[in-house]
């Protein structure tokens, strides 16, 4: 790059001398960043060690000696034994491809999963639309509620030629995907609500009931709400009325999501100079008019990154309703590793949910890094 | 109102008439009144549906409601427990208490390792060593992004999966991991060894004054006594000499495989090994993070300034960086803490008998669902208050003290 550049140099500058071997080029920049001090040099050699042997390791483990498929008897019962004998040298990766239907769509009937499976792409979608900033208009909303609505109806089915498909059958990606989207699509107004309220002035009494519920559910771990929702919620509900696992669950996260959320919305609220507020004031614009269209299109753009923060947390937290019976992602792993065949294959499952929570996570992550930058620098200029 | 009175500028000056509320929806009061109590009113007869239906429920199932349970035989077999804990006799009460103990254990041991790890990890992220920065980097780009629960899981089939006590690995004759967990032999305690501890203690007093009088010689006369041998002496030689002196026992309980598990010598749980595991590396990663965000945000310029000044690379770091850079890590540090202690619910999935464990298995033996529920809510609401009073005490302590 350096020497096409040098190359392309103006024939007068002939006199242009290469900058010493010992500042520039490989051998300096090796010098400068791992081996600049005695103790540097050290480190890089330990550290450099330990990597090549756990990488030669690893790659042996999981590519070279791994074992991709068993052969499988008359009943469809694997026949595991060449996985047994390179057990410690060799990965099993057949426990995935026995299982991964199974692990993704959990117990929905076989012959329907291409439903789930279209479901997990809407969502996908979905989230690719948010993240580009043309939609962020009022359009989104309706792209939210029409998507969600989609996915409702191929899921539970019932109409349009689907068979009815009842909740206890749905596991696995979907119902990670429905607890963490469903949950942000009702925690967030809710977050922005109790934001306004605990920044309320004139109602000291609303302002109190929200300090109170910000408080009191992040004081307090998501476990006891999911337990709260599993075992409490149906002597909150009149008798004969039996409300579902997956929405209790639901509403356990949206209660939970929702203060954490709130506390973001209210840095958000908090940033805005005074003047916004008192500019809108002037013109005459009711409370409401001026929360929508001076107050809260400028908070929210400063709390974009922390929020896609707090989602990717949510996202990770939707595992925890598998402590509650529900048959999630991580549930389904567990459930494919109570498989008597495949129970001392634990290693291969997790590393693979590990990858698949992860790619979700990564690329949200990735996203709020570069969106931080780019509202950074409409900031400084 | 009595401010603006005595403020010299206002006087004469006219006061705006004191507003009065009419009952007229153009008042901004009066609507604001309106307003709370509609909403005010909503909550409460939502409580008041919500509390009227448990009842009648709780009524139809003829559960009582109560702590009375506490004081009934428990009969919940408890893995480990810090306090005596015998099924067959002791009560509900105490095994709730002894969740407690468990999660405080866990969460006591776990802050003080992941703050180790997580400074280690965040200080290795600003090394000038490529590898080292990058290794670092990997650690907490990957283990952030992977559900807690998961790795949790992860980690307890792993120890679960180890050799049978028979094939143990083991590390001399004194370490041995198998599926029980881990062996380590025990010091078996004499008084002697209560002397040492008590001269230890002396000792940290001793230098934490002579350190004092250093500081006042160093501000009297310019010149600071050499500090570490005096340390040295209090610290370590003192209790040597008191253990010595008392003949220097030193008896160890060995673990020793008889028949199919060990006897004697101390035991670390698969579940408690595996919950710690998880905690420490994951909260360490988020600590990290904190940690060298802290260290960048004081300035390059105070380094320098350290060093026009004539002061090592040691002094500069523990008088001038640390300090400035403790006030930006405190806070979310204390939030990390908070997290720590309430992930150490997720004990429950991995059969560790914290505060949610136990709740969860009284309520499911007693049908006091309200009761657990508000057991573990007040537990953990006591514990994240406790520790956000003492971190905000703390900030006080080395907030900037502005004029």
């Amino acid at each position: 790059m350096s020497q096409t550049a040098a190359t392309a140099e103006p024939a007068y500058t002939t006199a242009r001398e290469r900058p010493p071997s010992s500042i520039v080029g490989p051998w300096a920049w090796l010098r400068a960043n791992l081996f600049s001090t005695w103790l540097s040099t050290a480190i890089t050699l330990l550290l450099g060690y330990l990597i090549l042997r756990f990488l030669v390791g690893f790659i042996g483990w999981a590519i070279l000696n791994a074992i991709w498929s068993v052969p499988y008897n008359a009943q469809g019962v694997p026949d595991t034994a060449t996985c047994i004998n390179a057990k410690g040298t060799g990965a099993c990766w057949a426990v995935i491809a026995n299982k991964y239907r199974l692990i993704l769509f959990g117990r929905y009937p076989f012959d329907e999963q291409w439903r789930p499976a279209i479901c997990v792409v809407l969502f996908l979608a979905l989230y690719v639309v948010s993240a580009i900033r043309w939609f962020w208009r009022p359009v989104l909303a309706l792209i939210w509620v029409a998507t969600l609505a989609a996915i409702g109806v191929l899921m539970w089915g019932g109409m349009l030629g689907l068979s009815f498909v009842p909740e206890d059958e749905w596991g696995g990606l979907p119902i990670t995907l429905i607890l963490a989207t469903f949950g942000l699509a009702f925690a967030f107004p809710l977050a922005v609500l109790v934001a306004l309220g605990r920044r309320s002035t004139k109602l000291p009494a609303v302002r109190m009931l929200c300090v109170l519920y910000v408080e009191l559910i992040r004081g307090v771990p998501l476990i006891s709400l999911l337990f709260m929702a599993s075992v409490m919620f149906p002597l909150f509900m009149p008798e004969g009325v039996n409300v579902d696992k997956l929405l209790r669950a639901q509403v356990a996260i949206i209660l939970f999501a929702a203060a954490y959320l709130a506390e973001v919305v209210r840095g958000g609220l908090q940033a805005l100079p005074k003047g916004q507020s008192e500019a809108a004031d002037a013109l005459g614009l009711t409370y409401w008019q001026k929360t929508a269209f001076i107050i809260l299109p400028q908070a929210l753009r400063l709390v974009i990154p922390p929020l896609v923060n707090t989602f990717i947390g949510f996202f990770k937290d939707t595992s925890l309703v598998l402590i509650v019976g529900m048959f999630d992602l991580l549930m389904m792993g567990k459930v494919a590793l109570s498989d008597p065949p495949w129970q001392s294959f634990s290693t291969e499952v997790y590393l693979t949910l590990a990858v698949v929570y992860s790619a979700f996570c990564f690329a949200m992550s990735k996203y709020s890094r570069g969106l931080e930058r780019e509202l950074g620098r409409a900031h400084r200029r | 109102m009595s401010s603006t009175a005595a403020d010299p500028r206002l006087v004469g000056a006219r006061v705006a008439p004191r507003h009065r509320i009419r009952l007229s929806w153009s008042d901004p009061l009066f609507r604001a009144v309106v307003w709370q109590v509609v909403i005010v009113g909503l909550v409460a007869l939502l409580a008041w549906y919500l509390i009227g239906n448990t009842n009648r429920n709780l009524t139809a199932r003829h559960i009582a409601t109560g702590f009375a349970f506490l004081g009934r035989v428990a009969g919940i077999p408890i893995g480990e427990s810090l306090i005596p804990y015998d099924p067959a006799v002791d009560t509900f009460g105490r095994a709730l208490v002894i969740g407690i103990l468990n999660t405080l254990q866990v969460s006591v041991i776990g802050i003080v390792l992941a703050t180790i790890l997580g400074t280690l990890i965040g200080i290795g992220r600003l090394s000038g060593n490529w590898l080292l920065a990058r290794l670092t980097a990997f650690y907490v780009e990957t283990l952030r992004d992977i559900p807690l629960l998961l790795q949790l899981l992860f980690w307890y089939t792993l120890l679960h999966n180890l050799p049978q006590p028979r094939q143990a690995l083991r590390i001399g004759d004194a370490v041995f991991l198998s599926n029980r967990g881990v062996k380590l032999p025990l010091l078996e305690w004499q008084s002697a060894h209560s002397w040492a501890v008590l001269a230890l203690l002396v000792g940290a007093i001793g230098t934490f004054l002579w350190n004092r009088h250093a500081r006042h010689r160093q501000e009297a006369t310019g010149v600071r006594p050499r500090i570490w041998p005096m340390a040295l002496g209090l610290l370590i030689v003192l209790p040597l000499a008191v253990w010595a002196a008392l003949g220097a026992p030193l008896n160890w309980e060995m673990p020793a495989l008889h028949g199919f598990n060990f006897q004697g010598g101390g035991t670390i749980s698969p579940e408690f090994f595996a919950l710690l595991l998880g905690l420490v590396i994951y909260t360490a990663a988020y600590i990290a993070e904190i940690v060298r965000s802290g260290i960048q945000s004081v300035s390059l310029g105070q380094w320098e300034a350290g060093r026009a000044l004539g002061l090592r690379r040691g002094p500069i770091l523990r008088r001038i960086v640390l300090p400035q850079a403790l006030r930006v890590i405190i806070p979310p540090l204390t939030s990390q803490y908070l997290n720590l202690t309430k992930n150490s619910s997720l004990a429950v999935a991995i059969g560790y008998q914290d505060v949610v464990s136990i709740a969860n298995t009284t309520l499911n033996q007693t049908g006091q669902a309200v009761e657990g529920i508000a057991y573990i809510m007040a537990v953990y609401l006591t514990i994240s208050l406790s520790i956000s009073a003492f971190m905000n005490w703390y900030n006080r302590h080395v907030a900037l003290v502005e004029r």
